[in-house]
């Protein structure tokens, strides 16, 4: 057998047998030029591996990607004080940092001649959203630490804040996707830029 | 004699004042600094004056440690070391990024004492290296469900963006140098994205995962910001492409003119969806305008440095740029934008640029008219002098 065709052989058996006899796409095995069309360098990302290096999960806003998890709004209300408060203020509403609690339409506040400020009971149009930037960047000054126990928690809290569930509610991977935002009206898609700026 | 020789990295010479502007904010943690156009000229700003735009801090990484998981709806996920990637089949591209705020200073009241850099300087243009997306994803396979790439980076905000798959195939570049050298901490050592002519959240730093999804995340930088407030309350969401502008670097605002005779007015333009066309200057208000001279090569989605050569009577005068791209697409005026928008739009504010000079020769940010309203700028040549 040649250098080259023992070479492609040892790439092709790095990038799985298994895969190949599986009946690949032609796409995505065809080299040109002598380049290769696949290289199988690195190394195969295991389950357990993919989960703790993904240890802040993208939650997409069905509910996919959250984990098994609950929090009450109570508990919510004790970490929030614990942890929150000090940037966002005691309700939510006093920062000095960003805003969480407005419940006003922005519509309403453009309409009044106000600068708008945009929350999450009145701009943010999944609550999964809410999750998934909690859990991976807060606290600012400790981001990452809320276990996911905590994080539906301070997520309960936060939407009861905003009049969006009860002040006895207890949030987890189930019944969080399902709080409908008043944001989720707002979107439009893109219309630039033929149909002006 | 010279106190020093060869060295092994050197440093600005000791007169070098150029240096980045930084923004304001209730923390340095999320904050911003601009690239001071207006000391610059042509299309690559170096490394140590690219602007900024962190949402927490800048990571320190080792190069070491670094992975980058590719998973998701994909056949074979898998684990790649810097060395990995660097293994792979490179490619390298001049670009600019800018972000999506760029100019967000002027939907509000003037501010006459901002300079170029400190309105528009939230752009910047680099020779990128690295991998093409594209070849990491036939290497792992992408499943037919998947319709998006979600990019999640390894700063401390650990900030994620979506990426839609045709975008990802087509350009998307994983990059590992930077004119040439490693990436800088602040640009997102050792590995950022690269998403030609997207909005520069896009170009996610410090980048850990990519995870192949149908559906996109609505992440806090997709919803609650980089979401473009219209006037009856509803918001435009992924607004990803970057509109034409320009603007004129020399003269501008807080520099002067000393004395009236030959200027040659130098600025930039660039375009999100390609190569800048045309740029035309104005330099009595608006009423008439020449057609600058592009530098060559003029390549899409870079800095594009134009000059127009001027006599100034001394006299007090208003100057202005407006690009247009090879879509035939043009800057509006700052009017027909607020109009179109909201003042508290605060994302991609494109408008022309508009700079008043004073008979002492001390030029300042100014509000004015001048240029073709949109609709009936779109394709067609504007009266020119």
């Amino acid at each position: 057998m040649g250098v080259s065709a023992r070479r492609a052989l040892r790439a092709l058996l790095a990038a799985g047998l298994g895969a190949l006899a599986g009946g690949l796409p032609t796409l995505y095995a065809v080299g040109a030029g002598g380049y290769p069309g696949r290289y199988g360098f690195g190394v195969d990302a295991t389950p357990e591996g993919i989960r703790a290096f993904a240890v802040h999960p993208i939650v997409l806003p069905d509910g996919r990607n959250l984990p098994p998890g609950r929090g009450s709004v109570a508990e919510g209300a004790r970490i929030y004080a614990a942890k929150c408060a000090m940037c966002h203020g005691p309700t939510g509403k006093e920062g000095p940092f960003d805003v969480l609690v407005n419940t006003e339409p922005v519509a309403a506040q453009l309409a009044r001649g106000a600068r708008p400020i945009k929350a999450i009971g009145n701009y943010w149009p999944y609550a999964t959203s809410l999750w998934d930037y909690v859990q991976r960047a807060m606290p600012l000054n400790q981001p990452g630490s809320l276990t996911y126990d905590e994080t539906y928690a301070v997520v309960a809290w936060l939407l009861y804040m905003n009049g969006l569930v009860p002040e006895d509610a207890t949030l987890d991977q189930t019944t969080l996707p399902q709080v409908r935002m008043p944001g989720r009206d707002l979107f439009v898609p893109d219309p630039r830029p033929f149909f002006g700026p | 004699m010279p106190d020093q020789s060869v060295s092994p990295y050197s440093e600005r010479s000791k007169y070098a004042k150029s240096r980045r502007h930084l923004a304001q904010t209730p923390t340095q943690l999320s904050s911003w600094s601009y690239t001071p156009l207006e000391a610059l000229q042509g299309p690559i700003t170096h490394p140590g004056l690219h602007f900024e735009r962190h949402h927490a801090g800048i990571p320190d990484i080792d190069p070491e440690d670094y992975r980058l998981v590719i998973h998701g709806m994909v056949d074979r996920p898998r684990v790649y070391t810097l060395q990995d990637l660097m293994r792979f089949p490179a490619t390298s591209v001049l670009l600019k990024i800018e972000c999506s705020g760029n100019s967000l200073s002027e939907y509000g009241p003037l501010n006459p004492n901002l300079t170029a850099g400190q309105i528009h300087g939230l752009v910047s243009g680099s020779v990128w290296t690295g991998v093409r997306l594209s070849t990491l994803l036939r290497e792992v396979g992408v499943s037919p469900k998947a319709k998006w790439v979600i990019a999640e980076g390894g700063d401390a905000a650990a900030m994620t963006r979506s990426i839609p798959l045709d975008k990802a195939f087509r350009d998307v570049l994983v990059a590992y140098l930077q004119n040439g050298d490693v990436l800088y901490p602040a640009q997102g050592f050792p590995v950022r994205l690269v998403v030609p002519g997207y909005e520069g959240n896009m170009h996610v730093k410090w980048l850990r995962r990519l995870e192949l999804t149908d559906a996109p995340a609505y992440s806090r930088e997709e919803t609650s910001k980089y979401t473009d407030l219209l006037p009856d309350g509803r918001a435009r969401i992924f607004t990803y492409e970057m509109d034409v502008k320009s603007v004129i670097t020399f003269p501008s605002g807080g520099q002067a003119l000393p004395e009236k005779g030959f200027w040659e007015i130098r600025g930039y333009a660039w375009s999100g969806r390609g190569r800048v066309k045309r740029v035309e200057v104005s330099t009595d208000g608006g009423k008439t305008w020449q057609i600058a001279d592009l530098e060559e090569p003029v390549l899409p989605i870079a800095l594009t440095q134009f000059r127009l050569p001027w006599t100034w009577n001394g006299e007090e005068t208003v100057i202005m740029s407006r690009a247009v791209d090879e879509l035939d697409l043009v800057q509006p005026p700052r009017e027909e934008l607020l109009a179109a928008r909201s003042p508290y739009t605060f994302y991609h504010y494109n408008a022309i640029q508009a700079w008043h000079i004073a008979r002492d020769g001390r030029v300042s940010n100014i509000h004015t008219g001048g240029g073709t309203k949109w609709a009936s700028a779109q394709g067609e040549h504007c009266g020119l002098s």
